[in-house]
């Protein structure tokens, strides 16, 4: 499980951060998703993993048998973020693509 | 808790009551908005001043519990915390003065350039405020989310292809960013376990080596999430062009965006990493160092290089940003309070520059574009008409002289000239690095300091250079540019900002010795840390008795 959650976040933080360098508004954009969900899995993972555990405390049971549930609310909150920061972005592209009539990140074409 | 211990949450709730009114409003009152709105910001400034005089009066560890504020009424470090303390206070009154007058300057005519600036504009104050006031690692990440969300939205303001290709790449800059922040805040917290600024100052001594590195890896991620909202050089080649681009109330607001970073960047490594007794101690200041000198450099190189007053502001920017973190990374008590010093008055200057630029330049674009229609209309300007007009340049129309007046001083300001605050503050800072505080007197200064005085006061002499330059090219040589349209209402603001640096002149003898106790209660966090873990909880009556 370990290794699974490590390269999902690896693979994802790559291919974002390639994306993210690319000279196209559209591939930054989904750069900048991909980005967030390795984060947003990053995040997860600080918690130490734990299969089928709960994150709500009761009485009398080891605490050693609940997940953290702090990285999740911290998830749930980068989530929400992220979702309406993205798509911000997503109108100021589309400006830039109707003012500059070009989708490069310049504005404008290399020559 | 009584009443006024309330006040600590109302720089937050303010802004974000008032953001949420307007949006009800409807954007054709516009008068209605623009009172509201300044009300508001009126208010904010009235609550910034009783809280500062609050934190002023702070002394002694029992007195330091009031300036914290548990937000849900969990005690520290489960719940999340407001705490305001001489350094928030002071940042607090800075925003709020800046406020005003980006505000002001905006009812003139900016306000109208495009729908929701009022709402977005107290958005990002909240943010602001919030970021000033927040005791706890991931609130300042929402906090830094609301304050950069609004200021996406007031960059495109009045809109236009420069400010929409400004604002794709600001916008892109920060996003990856707010990503490495939360990398930065998820290792410190995975090593830790706590996100409390005041907890997490009391467990970084006891992690053990094999983990130290996991948590320097985490808070230099999230420095670098900080350095570039600070504008440090490598980091800093979006900020020229966003500010530039910005429609000048919003520089004028953004001036204060920037030391947002130095404000974080200052307050978690005097508190985290500022214990002697911690392997970790000093963490990242030699970082700082570098990293300011360079950005003084390039931001030096920037100014002189600059055509237009507006990357000239840009640049300016930088160079303050680099001063500070140059400061700041010497990591002694004296120049930090040189540098506090220095953060309010050129913060002042900037704002205050950004929103004059924009007055001077409409006088030239409005001669430029008056001479290009006679052009037109007479073909080849006819010489006994040039001479005319060449002797009504040589009479500096009233307006002139005003803009004139600003621009002297805005241009002594930055270049750290006497008799302005620039110059009290850099003869603070210069002055504590060849002597510094609990060092050697006799010793010999080492080369290194010299290296960095000389380089500040470069940076000064560019300034000095393209401030006259572009000073004699707007006012004394342009003879045929017709005198610009201002409005009292536009030079107002200008003007309380200017009289504002020319308070902290008259004042330097007790805004030092305010400076000098913050920098002491920072450089010694037992008393935030007390605090924080010591704050009552309202309506329990067993922790009221709590010594």
């Amino acid at each position: 499980m370990e290794f699974i959650l490590s390269l999902g976040i690896g693979v994802m933080t790559g291919s974002g951060v390639w994306l993210i360098l690319r000279p196209r508004t559209y591939q930054v954009i989904i750069g900048l998703s991909l980005l967030s969900y390795a984060v947003n899995l990053f995040i997860f993972g600080v918690g130490g993993l734990k299969v089928n555990a709960p994150a709500i405390l009761q009485e009398g049971v080891d605490i050693s048998a609940y997940t953290d549930p702090v990285p999740q609310a911290l998830v749930l909150t980068a989530i929400v973020i992220g979702f309406a920061t993205t798509a911000l972005f997503l109108v100021v592209l589309l400006a830039a693509r109707g003012l500059t009539g070009t989708d490069h990140v310049d504005g404008r074409e290399q020559p | 808790m009584n009443l006024s211990q309330h006040l600590i949450i109302a720089p937050i709730l303010i802004p974000l009551v008032t953001g949420a009114l307007l949006l009800l409003i409807d954007e054709r009152q516009r008068t209605a908005k623009a009172l509201v709105g300044l009300g508001s910001t009126l208010l904010l400034f009235v609550v910034a001043l009783g809280l500062f005089r609050f934190a002023a009066s702070i002394d002694g560890p029992d007195a330091a519990q009031q300036g914290v504020y548990l937000l849900g009424n969990w005690a520290a470090p489960f719940g999340i915390v407001l705490v305001v303390d001489r350094l928030s206070a002071l940042m607090l009154m800075l925003s709020s003065t800046l406020a005003i007058a980006a505000l002001i300057f905006a009812l003139a005519r900016w306000h109208t350039a495009g729908a929701h600036f009022h709402s977005l504009y107290q958005f990002l104050l909240m943010g602001l405020n919030g970021a000033f006031l927040t005791g706890d690692l991931f609130n300042l990440f929402v906090f830094f989310e609301v304050m950069l969300a609004a200021s996406y939205g007031l960059l495109l303001h009045g809109s236009g292809l420069l400010r929409v290709k400004a604002g794709l790449h600001y916008i892109a800059v920060n996003l990856a960013a707010a990503l490495l922040f939360l990398i930065g805040v998820s290792l410190i917290y995975g090593v830790t376990g706590t996100l409390n600024m005041a907890d997490l100052a009391v467990r970084v001594s006891t992690v053990g080596p094999e983990q130290r590195m996991l948590l320097e890896a985490g808070a230099g991620i999230l420095g670098v999430a900080f350095l570039i909202k600070a504008g440090m050089w490598p980091l800093n080649f979006w900020l020229p062009p966003a500010y530039t681009a910005a429609s000048a109330p919003v520089a004028g607001i953004f001036a204060i965006m920037s030391k947002v970073g130095i404000y974080v960047v200052l307050r978690l490594s005097l508190l985290v990493f500022g214990h002697d007794s911690s392997p970790s101690s000093g963490f990242g200041l030699h970082v700082l160092l570098i990293g300011g000198l360079a950005t003084i450099a390039f931001g030096a190189i920037g100014v002189l290089a600059s055509q237009a007053l507006g990357r000239l502001a840009g640049f300016s920017v930088l160079v303050s940003s680099g001063t500070l973190l140059t400061a700041i990374g010497m990591g002694n008590v004296g120049i930090t309070t040189g540098a506090l010093f220095y953060l309010a008055s050129s913060t002042l200057t900037i704002s205050a520059f950004f929103m004059l630029i924009e007055l001077v330049e409409r006088g030239q674009d409005a001669g430029a574009s008056v001479l290009a229609v006679t052009m037109e209309a007479y073909g080849d300007a006819d010489p006994d008409e040039e001479e005319q007009e060449g002797d009504l340049g040589f009479a500096m129309p009233g307006t002139m002289a005003v803009l004139g007046i600003c621009f002297a001083a805005c241009g002594i300001l930055l270049a750290g000239l006497p008799p302005l605050s620039g110059f009290v503050a850099k003869f603070a800072m210069l002055s504590a690095m060849l002597n510094p505080i609990g060092g050697d007197t006799t010793a010999a200064v080492p080369g290194f300091v010299w290296f960095v005085v000389f380089l500040v006061i470069l940076s000064g002499l560019s300034a000095l250079i393209a401030m006259t330059r572009s000073g004699i090219r707007t006012f004394w040589a342009s003879m045929e540019g017709t005198e610009p349209r201002v409005l009292v209402i536009e030079v107002a603001p200008v003007f309380l900002l200017i009289a504002a640096t020319l308070y902290l002149t008259v004042q330097a003898g007790p805004v030092m010795r305010f400076m000098d106790d913050t920098t002491r209660a920072l450089s010694a966090p037992q008393q935030y840390i007390e605090a924080v873990f010591n704050a009552r909880r309202a309506g329990v009556p067993g922790t009221e008795v709590q010594p």
